[in-house]
């Protein structure tokens, strides 16, 4: 292998002393602590929809399959909100995460009084319902925003280089290895990924509202019979599970541009994470949004791309063949 | 041989349609004898209809931000065509379908433009795996297909004889032409990142080889799943010593793409050059796209108007509604394919010099077609053919021609070199000529 | 009402049918054939879901696995019409038994994931050996293999003969089937799985078996697409063409011998239709969808059982 490092534009090693060792390529070490936070933000993102996938499934007992539009139209409306409101990119952004969640989850709401109720949340009837659901969003989005790809103006973004420690000749050696950079808002991202399910935690277990959701989840009918409103607690349950899905779409919206397709990959995502994580239990599932979003980043260090996903995906299949009790509440359907 | 195509279409008439027509003249005659009333009305009712063209359009689906600027190309060039006169006379129409950009779909609009429609040929198509889906019903119709989807599947051979491109050059010509320049002027070790299906082939095939020519070498070749939403995880195989970055990538994730490779790469970046699919009908002003300004661009047609426009190129950016910055004139944020949609407008432009060439009356004259544009070869620039001289193969159904490659220079696309029709010419890889209809 | 009247019914949409090849114009005609194809597919999903309450979001992978099998024979070694069919429907027969004995170990929503992730590994994996397989841009089925005892298979009249033998036959078996002890168990199996296994039937093997014959005709369906219209591409294996087997059942009415077929045929004209009207089509498929389990949550099959035929089979 040549000297790496001689092309002259291509390798800045601000750290400079540094043994090399004979690779082309980045680092190993970099590489991979790269990869791990590119998961992280995956993760992130991931934990926020898929907990909202997961609320619904866990309190009314059906799978919603428009939940990644709701995601898209998150992205969508923080775009359009964006747009029309001044004021600079951080105040736009603001009003985009409080608009959009509230939109889409009070149209989630009308969709589950208008639709789902009237079919008794049958499983299998509202996965139909959905998909309808699903077109009509995706549809009418092509309708009124269009076929481009759109892109928001983060509130803030500096590249941000990180440093790297290593063990050398001299000691250890402190430097800052090529193209291992992130930026402030994907940090941000996941730290605002932390508070919100921080916040959905104590929502659901300290609240009132959050007590009576759990109530109908364990035993719907005894719920009814202790006087809670269970139609209009589902309404709200699949209304916060699309504001959730919203957010996270506002969230991802400035690093990935809103597009009127792009609620079909997510929405798989969120299912395997769902499953894997235990359906309708939160804990799980974030614990396996930040398995599913750092694996996908870490496979794809060892693994060509398209052969990484492939053994992902055969992972998380084989994971749920193996070990379906012990990943799930009971038994579905 | 190179013939001119004037613009009745008299260099082509000289070939088999010619005898066909003086057959068929004879075979009417004798019919016109025995029907005499009822086809005498038929024929004068046929000669002002309009000549329908089935238009396969992506209007849904991962096609359908070019499907919008196929379609605004393709009504542009029929609003001329007919204001010119139309076809021997008789107006042009266009009757759309959307294939939702799925090769299924697309087989079945096929069907409904030959079976239902009564369309006289079908036109348009971009995405490589819709027409090679569509292309087989094209053959069994026998319905003249005139796809504009820059693939290499046509002049690959993989179609057939009722399938042709001649309005738009394909993937493998544009590479080829790409490459003397990125050796000589951007750099000898090239980095290639393209996204893991047909249309990244196309680049990964055909650059090795041409980069070598050139003196260079392709020291890695990095394909990006399809459904990707992140980059960043990828860019650590790009080896340190490359020099350039060739990069290519379609749908709605490039914004990310490109935003992502200047994070990574922070102040200090190899050479950039891309092919302008990345950014088809996107804002260069777009936030994160900073990062572009003095990267390299491989352009079909300069998007922005440039110093040394022709009066064609002028002519042809106003009548498909653009400004001189390639997007609508109603709406500044809408930014056009512009780099591909030429296509339609020269394709439209060939089938009509085509039906003229054959005197073209009805389906029943759809094989005379296909022979009079097999027998076109070298087209003038012109208000037909704005984004300049065609070279058309009748033998492998393909044209070539010039290629262009600008520069990112202040939010601008700046034309900097224009490769030759022969940078673009590679050996023919099949004789459709050969095949049966 | 007694067996005479629904083989007369069965039977008389396939003498429908076979008259339709004479009396529809072409467009109809091309449109019917495809539709027969395709509701062979339906039927085979019908088998999993309807019968035996196995509802797969995968079956993509059995249709594109007879698609691949009979294109890739076809295309790597020029084999005629019959051993390429046949080696579609054996590629779909092994793969259904090897994602039958992992799935099946799971159920409900949990099998419709597996499945799912199954279906999706496949259509990567024709992706990523692009080289065989041509990746997603597909490819051309030779018009060697597009001939079978002296016919051409691209002749408008031959093709829409072939997809009615084969829906036929799917049919006439289908029929057979359910009413076959074993259709009987698919049933019991669906209606309560722990009764079921109570009366001594191995719900596994059981299941393992319709998972096989469903998977199987899947196969069967996509192989006869690709010999048919000409083409092989991995859309057909995506999560779209999982999505929509699903839909025909449900529209037709799940657990009918009808159903599949009507409800191919009924989407098959809403979005032919709506998207001459609207380029947003699917927004008026999305309507339908949500109106149709509103209204006639059986589907329209199983809506004439339900209120006029209840022992319709």
């Amino acid at each position: 292998m040549d000297m790496p490092g001689t092309a002259p534009c291509v390798c800045p090693l601000p750290g400079g002393a540094r043994a090399q060792d004979a690779t082309d390529f980045m680092d190993f070490g970099p590489y991979l602590m790269l990869a791990m936070l590119e998961g992280a933000v995956l993760a992130s993102v991931l934990a926020l929809m898929a907990s909202g996938l997961s609320l619904v499934f866990g309190v009314m007992r059906v799978v919603n399959v428009a939940h990644g539009e709701f995601y898209m139209l998150g992205a969508v409306m923080a775009w359009a909100v964006t747009s029309f409101i001044g004021g600079g990119p951080a105040l736009a952004f603001i009003a985009a995460a409080i608009l959009a969640p509230l939109l889409v989850g009070g149209l989630a709401a009308l969709a589950d009084i208008v639709i789902l109720k009237r079919l008794n949340y049958d499983p299998e009837r509202t996965i139909v319902a959905t998909i309808g659901l699903l077109y009509i969003l995706q549809q009418a989005t092509l309708m009124s925003y269009g076929a481009d790809a759109r892109p928001v103006v983060p509130p803030f973004n500096h590249r941000i280089a990180l440093p790297w420690i290593e063990w050398g000749e001299g000691g250890l050696a402190f430097y800052f290895p090529w193209g291992l950079s992130t930026t402030s808002y994907k940090l941000f991202v996941i730290g605002a990924a932390v508070v919100l399910i921080a916040a959905l935690r104590l929502f659901m277990t300290r609240s009132r509202a959050g007590l009576i959701m759990r109530a109908t989840q364990l035993d719907g009918d005894m719920a009814t019979a202790f006087g809670i409103p269970v139609e209009r607690v589902y309404a709200a349950v699949f209304g916060v599970g699309a504001g959730l899905a919203a957010l996270a779409g506002v969230l991802i919206v400035p690093i990935q541009q809103a597009h009127y397709l792009m609620g079909g990959d997510a929405l798989l995502l969120s299912f395997i994470v769902v499953i894997i994580g235990g359906l309708g239990s939160l804990a799980g599932t974030i614990v396996a949004a930040v398995l599913i979003g750092m694996s996908d980043g870490i496979i794809s260090v060892f693994f060509s791309p398209t052969l990484a996903k492939i053994l992902a995906t055969l992972a998380v299949a084989l994971v749920l063949v193996f070990r379906p009790q012990g990943l799930f509440g009971g038994k579905g359907r | 041989m190179t013939k001119l195509i004037l613009p009745a279409g008299e260099g082509a008439k000289l070939h088999s349609p010619g005898r066909r027509k003086a057959l068929k003249t004879l075979a009417a005659g004798v019919g016109a004898a025995a029907t005499m009333p009822l086809l005498g009305r038929y024929a004068s009712a046929q000669s002002t209809a309009p000549i329908r063209i089935g238009f396969q359009k992506h209007a849904t689906g991962i096609g359908a931000a070019y499907g919008r600027w196929y379609e605004r190309a393709t009504l542009a060039a029929v609003e001329k065509i007919n204001g010119e006169g139309g076809i021997n006379g008789r107006p042009v129409e266009i009757v759309t379908e959307d294939d939702g950009t799925d090769p299924k779909r697309g087989a079945e609009v096929l069907e409904k433009f030959a079976n239902q429609s009564n369309c006289d040929i079908a036109y348009g198509t971009l995405f490589s795996h819709v027409v090679m889906g569509s292309a087989p019903r094209a053959g069994e119709l026998k319905l003249p297909y005139f796809v504009v989807s820059e693939g290499h599947h046509v002049a690959s051979g993989a179609l057939n004889r009722w399938t042709l491109q001649p309005g738009i050059t394909d993937v493998k010509s544009q590479v080829q032409a790409m490459a003397p320049f990125i050796g000589d002027v951007l750099g000898k070790k090239v980095t290639m990142i393209f996204p893991d299906y047909a249309f990244g082939y196309d680049h990964r095939d055909n650059l090795p080889a041409a980069i070598a020519a050139a003196g260079g070498e392709v020291i890695e070749q990095i394909a990006i799943p399809p459904s990707e939403t992140s980059y960043t995880k990828y860019f650590p195989r790009i080896p340190r010593e490359t020099e350039v970055i060739y990069h290519v990538m379609i749908g709605p994730g490039v914004l990310t793409f490109v935003k992502e490779l200047g994070e990574f790469f922070g102040p200090s970046r190899p050479e950039i050059f891309g092919f302008v699919d990345s950014i088809e009908a996107t804002d260069l002003t777009s936030p994160g796209l900073e990062f572009l300004d003095g990267t390299y661009f491989w352009e079909g047609m300069p998007r922005y108007a440039q110093e040394d426009d022709t009066e064609f190129s002028t002519a042809y950016r106003a009548a498909v509604g653009c400004d001189e910055n390639g997007a609508s004139l109603a709406d500044p944020k809408d930014v056009a394919t512009y780099a591909h949609m030429y296509g339609c407008w020269e394709t439209l432009h060939i089938i009509k010099a085509g039906m003229e060439a054959c005197d073209y009356k009805g389906i029943e004259d759809r094989q005379a077609l296909i022979e009079a544009v097999e027998a076109m070869s070298d087209m003038p620039e012109g208000f037909d053919h704005p984004q300049g001289p065609k070279r058309f193969n009748g033998k492998t159904h393909q044209t070539f021609g010039q290629q262009y490659i600008s520069k990112v220079e202040g939010g601008k696309l700046v034309k900097v070199h224009t490769a030759a029709i022969d940078d673009t010419i590679y050996p023919d890889e099949v004789d459709y000529t050969s095949m049966s209809f | 009402m007694s067996a005479r009247y629904y083989w007369g019914l069965h039977l008389g949409l396939i003498a429908l049918l076979f008259a339709g090849h004479f009396v529809l114009p072409a467009y109809q005609h091309g449109n019917v054939a495809r539709i027969m194809v395709l509701a062979v597919y339906a039927m085979g999903y019908n088998i999993a879901f309807g019968y035996t309450g196995l509802l797969s979001l995968g079956h993509a992978m059995f249709f594109g696995a007879g698609m691949y099998g009979m294109g890739l024979l076809s295309y790597h070694f020029d084999a005629g019409a019959l051993p390429a069919m046949a080696a579609g429907i054996v590629a779909g027969a092994m793969l259904s038994l090897v994602v039958g004995l992992l799935a099946l170990r799971t159920a409900g929503v949990s099998f419709m994931i597996v499945t799912l992730m199954f279906s999706q590994a496949l259509a990567m994996t024709l992706v990523y050996f692009r080289d065989i397989t041509r990746g997603d841009e597909g490819f051309v089925i030779p018009s060697a293999t597009r001939r079978l005892w002296g016919m051409d298979l691209s002749d408008e009249a031959h093709r829409y003969l072939i997809a009615w033998g084969l829906f036929s036959i799917v049919l006439i078996f289908t029929l057979w089937l359910v009413r076959h002890r074993w259709g009987r168990v698919f049933v019991a199996l669906r209606e309560n799985e722990e009764r079921a296994s109570l009366l001594g039937y191995d719900a596994f093997r059981t299941k393992l078996g319709a998972l096989v014959i469903s998977g199987t005709i899947s196969a069967l369906s996509g192989a006869a697409y690709a010999l048919l219209f000409g083409y092989a591409g991995a859309t057909f294996a995506g999560v779209q063409y999982s999505i929509f087997p699903l839909l025909w059942v449900l529209l037709g009415g799940a657990g009918t011998v009808l159903g599949p077929f009507v409800g191919a045929l009924f989407m098959f004209y809403l979005i032919d239709l709506s998207s001459g009207v609207t380029d947003a089509y699917m927004l008026i498929a999305g309507v339908a969808l949500v109106l149709l389990t509103l209204f006639l949550p059986q589907g329209l099959v199983g809506e004439v059982k339900r209120r006029l035929w209840r022992d319709l089979p």
